[in-house]
């Protein structure tokens, strides 16, 4: 059995008297790719919005219940801190776009104020870029502004700015849900590669990729986790009938 | 058959409405194009490197020139900028970042009106909380008249281009562990830069015309003046008191000291939609 490395506890989180997720308990585990799905307003962007502290900042919203990153609890630490040991990658990229390609990838670095020499950055630099699969495309013209690359180069390149900070974690918001099926395909690819070094939750649509990739499933309903299980199990033999009806696309 | 004639009926309709556009247009451009050859054909004979680095001499000398004026303006378009620039933009981000509060919207609705307030209303207020106080004139004093004027302007621009912004940049500094401030400093000001500066520029362009801010405040004055704490010429003064001279030669220096003045207009104008192209950032 793999190492726990995120154990959600009794999670409830809120928009001000609307219940989005409802006491989930789950146990993420190192180095695996875990896919969260269900169908549309199930909750499933709220969860993990849960987990780096950003449902908090949506107004009236807030959380109770215990999230264990290792045997700290998430919610009563430092947001900041937290969210530089775990990355986020949006539905829609979202370069800087004021920011060159090499910027953007640093940005957690340079933003924060957190100084370091030269050399020190490039090794960063190239490393994020390589491990998010997009360095060959760049390496000419990390100067130029992301904001000019094509769409899955942009999640590619929100991916390298992501893991450039080293996180333990990074949390996936259906991140290939506007690309076409190429960047998708490069995208989960990279992501089989990165679980090496990275923990991955990922938020899906699309039952085929988070069959094709993840090592765990959840299907969430209704603001509830219906099923969480080795994903082998969960689209081979569903224990919940709920989720053989979603996997057969009765709903959703 | 039919269909035929009703489309070649609407072409001609399309093509009288194009037409009527065309004409009201150039009519209504027809009294900005005579006032611009006005001042040009008056303002353009006087006009020298002569009339741009000499001072004025007194009434019967021949020569002289606006130096001081043109030092003036510069100098209390600087000190406003310096003035009204970060209270604008602050307040400009404290009204984008509480857009849904009901007192930022109030707030944001007076500030809409105040821009509606007369010019020379903010040179009494100027007059009354500094002048009288201290009993003099000062340029200080004009260039606070002035920097309330150029409040609103980059209020508003500041505003608006920071509510264009979308919040996936907010979320995406603040998923890197970035805290509020510098998030807003280091990314959502930055992306904001071509709007705010735009919008500065058109306020500066805005102020450097107006009198009756100095009227009461930076008063004018004969000599080249550096010290703020003094009278200071400005262009507008200057023309504002040769045009009311009974003197014709000075009504000519007030020709081409308005020429001059227009010129530094557009040229702040066009800074600005220049400046809006070049940094601007689409979403
Ligand atoms: N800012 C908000 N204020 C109020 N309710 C919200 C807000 N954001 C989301 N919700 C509600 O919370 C519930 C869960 O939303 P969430 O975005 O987590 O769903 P999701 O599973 O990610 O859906 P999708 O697959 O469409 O992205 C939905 O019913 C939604 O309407
Ligand atoms: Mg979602």
């Amino acid at each position: 059995m793999e190492d726990q490395i995120l154990t959600i506890r009794n999670l409830n989180a809120y928009f001000g008297d609307f219940h989005a997720v409802k006491n989930v308990n789950m146990t993420v585990y190192k180095n695996t790719i875990t896919a969260i799905m269900g169908p549309s307003g199930c909750g499933k962007t709220t969860l993990i919005r849960c987990i780096n502290r950003l449902h908090e900042l949506t107004e009236g919203a807030y959380t109770t219940g215990e999230i264990y990153l290792k045997n700290n609890n998430i919610l009563s630490m430092n947001p900041i801190i937290i969210r530089r040991q775990i990355g986020m990658v949006f539905q829609k990229p979202n370069p800087f776009p004021t920011m060159s390609i090499y910027d953007n990838v640093i940005a957690g670095y340079k933003i924060n104020g957190i100084k370091m020499d030269k050399t020190e950055m490039d090794t960063i630099v190239e490393n994020a870029l390589k491990k998010a699969a997009l360095w060959d495309e760049v390496k000419d013209k990390l100067k130029q502004k992301g904001a000019f690359l094509s769409g899955g180069q942009q999640q590619r390149l929100c991916i390298a700015r992501a893991i450039a900070m080293k996180p333990e974690i990074i949390l996936l918001d259906e991140p290939t849900s506007a690309l076409d099926p190429k960047s998708t395909l490069k995208i989960e690819e990279l992501l089989e590669e990165l679980k090496k070094d990275i923990t991955i939750l990922i938020v899906t649509h699309n039952i085929a990729q988070a069959a094709r990739i993840s090592d765990y499933t959840a299907f969430m309903y209704l603001g509830e986790l219906i099923e969480y299980d080795k994903s082998d199990k969960m689209f081979t033999n569903p224990s919940n009938p709920k989720t053989n009806e979603y996997l057969k696309g009765c709903f959703g | 058959m039919n269909e035929y004639i009703s489309s070649k009926k609407r072409e001609r309709i399309d093509k009288i409405f194009k037409f009527s556009i065309y004409i009201i247009t150039f009519t209504i451009l027809i009294p900005l194009f005579l006032i611009f050859g006005f001042i040009i054909t008056n303002g353009i004979k006087n006009i020298s490197i002569e009339f741009l680095i000499k001072n004025p001499v007194p009434v019967g000398e021949t020569g002289g020139g606006i130096l001081n004026a043109l030092i003036g303006t510069f100098i209390l378009i600087i000190l406003s900028s310096v003035l009204a620039i970060p209270f604008g933009i602050t307040a400009g981000i404290y009204l984008s970042e509480n857009s849904n509060k009901k007192y930022a919207q109030y707030i944001s609705t007076f500030v809409d009106v105040f821009q509606g307030i007369p010019s020379i209303v903010l040179g009494i207020i100027a007059y009354v909380w500094i002048v009288l106080p201290v009993k003099k004139f000062s340029a200080l004093s004009g260039a606070v008249a002035l920097s309330i004027m150029m409040l609103p302007t980059i209020i508003k621009a500041t505003e608006e281009t920071l509510k264009m912004i979308p919040y996936s940049l907010k979320e995406a500094a603040y998923s890197l562990g970035v805290p509020y401030h510098r998030t807003i400093l280091k990314v959502i000001l930055p992306a904001a830069f071509s709007g705010i500066l735009s919008g500065t520029l058109v306020s500066i362009g805005r102020i450097s015309g107006e009198t009756a801010p100095l009227l009461f405040t930076a008063f004018g004055s004969n000599l080249l003046e550096w010290n703020i704490f003094k009278p200071m010429n400005s262009l507008p003064l200057l023309i504002f008191n040769y045009a009311k001279s009974p003197y014709p030669e000075w009504h000519e220096l007030a020709w081409s000291a308005s020429l001059v003045l227009i010129t530094i207009v557009f040229l702040f104008n066009l800074l600005a939609s220049i400046g809006e192209k070049k940094w601007k950032i689409k979403f």
